[in-house]
């Protein structure tokens, strides 16, 4: 039987959020560093009181876990959001379990438990926690063996498929060139991405390789640069148009596959 | 043609296995069995019998190194215990580790791929951004395209450096995620 106790903690979500944006304390933010999120907290404070998963004293654990975020100050907003979160069904949980149950022997059954979904998350996250542990372990492990290093010759790795991460590289080296050229723009040229996109297969298909900072250099002015670079993200996605380096960080070219 | 089909088949599994030793020495990632037999025009089996008697032969003569089936293909790499003397010569110390987010990241990756941000954020209950962007450049995962659902969210997977920085032969050599519930209870 659970006491039947008032609510004892007042959660007001303005002044608790407004008080995590403000608050300062790094040891906090150490100490809270610890927990991969709200559900990491949750399994840490159910461990703590030693209660059995799958019948969590609800309001004692809504307490610890009320008291836990009011310690975390300073985290990032992002992160204290997805554990504000938590502490709201955590409370809708416990009101749940306060109300009184529907009095029907026959269909007992069939009333879930408010906590059940909760349940079912946990036990869902703590396998992952384990299989994140056991990846920690291997590369322990892993970090132990060691291969023969890269032969540094280009011709052995003479084509290096190129990221998104690399052609924004690029992109940005260029603007970056572009920035010292002083250039007067007297009227505005228009270029619309369905053009950029024709012009650019067509370069494709009659050069079957094409040197994207060549191509970039080519153009004159930012709006030019920007739906050029728009352009080669849309070809590359929908046609069969590869990218690739020759060399590593050599430049990236358009290939017709 | 005919002098070079009768030349192969002298080659003894002794041989085979010498000229694979080679092969393995000198790629830069995991070699396959199939681009092996490729290679060498042998097939499959007598490869693999090839590399089964090189890897047995490393163990018999306690090598410091192992030949070790890895992402898909084959790797000659030092053995774990004398990764202190190694580490000495090449003045490494264990790379930084993945942070508890990111690992916990990588793992629902890993089991539920090709998975969404918000499949991964149902999960964990908690917002996994910065984890899949170290995750990306770390090369660990790599996008598996769109799902075609509302908002069209990207799709994320695991990558051949994965397997390659776990140690594992595929992903089926990852446990069971059943088995973990196992460990929960």
């Amino acid at each position: 039987m659970e006491t039947q106790q008032p609510e004892q903690f007042s959660f007001d979500f303005n002044t608790e959020t407004a008080q995590i944006a403000a608050g300062a304390g790094d040891e906090l933010r150490l100490q809270m560093g610890e927990f991969a999120g709200p559900l990491d907290l949750l399994l840490f404070l159910i461990r703590q009181e030693q209660a059995n998963i799958f019948d969590i004293p609800i309001a004692k654990i809504t307490d610890e876990y009320v008291r836990y975020i009011r310690l975390m100050k300073r985290l990032d907003i992002s992160v204290a959001a997805d554990f504000l979160v938590m502490a709201a069904t955590l409370i809708e949980i416990k009101s749940k379990m306060l109300l009184p149950r529907e009095i029907s022997t026959e269909a007992e059954d069939e009333i879930e438990d408010p906590r059940k979904e909760l349940v079912d998350r946990l036990l869902e996250y703590e396998k992952f926690k384990s299989a994140a542990e056991m990846l920690y372990e291997r590369t322990t492990i892993e970090q132990a063996v060691f291969a023969r290093g890269k032969i540094e010759s280009d011709e052995n790795n003479a084509e290096i498929s190129a990221t998104v991460f690399d052609l924004l590289t690029v992109f940005e080296k260029i603007l970056h060139r572009h920035k010292e050229v002083v250039t007067m723009e007297i009227h505005r040229e228009e270029v619309s991405l369905s053009d950029m996109i024709r012009n650019l297969k067509r370069r494709i298909f009659e050069e079957l390789e094409l040197n994207l900072v060549s191509f970039f250099e080519e153009l004159h002015t930012k709006r030019e640069l920007v739906t050029a670079f728009m352009a080669v993200l849309e070809i590359v996605r929908s046609e069969s148009v590869k990218l690739m380096q020759r060399q590593t960080f050599g430049d990236i070219i358009l290939k017709k596959v | 043609m005919e002098q070079a089909a009768e030349a192969q088949e002298k080659r003894s599994t002794e041989r085979l296995a010498a000229i694979v030793e080679a092969l393995i020495f000198v790629a830069d990632e995991p070699i396959p069995t199939k681009l092996l037999a490729e290679i060498l025009e042998e097939d499959r089996d007598a490869v693999e019998a090839a590399v089964e008697s090189l890897t047995s032969r490393y163990n018999e003569r306690k090598s410091g190194l192992q030949v070790r089936a890895i992402a898909g293909g084959w790797q000659i790499s030092t053995r774990t215990e004398y990764h202190e003397e190694v580490r000495q010569f090449l003045k490494t110390r264990p790379s930084a580790k993945l942070s508890l987010a990111s690992l916990e990241t990588l793992a629902v990756i890993a089991y539920k791929q090709p998975v969404t941000v918000p499949e991964i954020l149902e999960i964990r209950g908690v917002q996994s951004a910065s984890a899949i962007k170290t995750l990306l450049e770390k090369r660990l995962i790599i996008t598996k395209g769109h799902k075609e659902t509302v908002g069209r969210p990207m799709q994320y997977g695991t990558s051949k450096d994965f397997l390659i920085h776990f140690g594992l032969k595929d992903l089926t050599e990852l446990p069971s995620i059943e088995d973990f519930e196992d460990l929960v209870q």
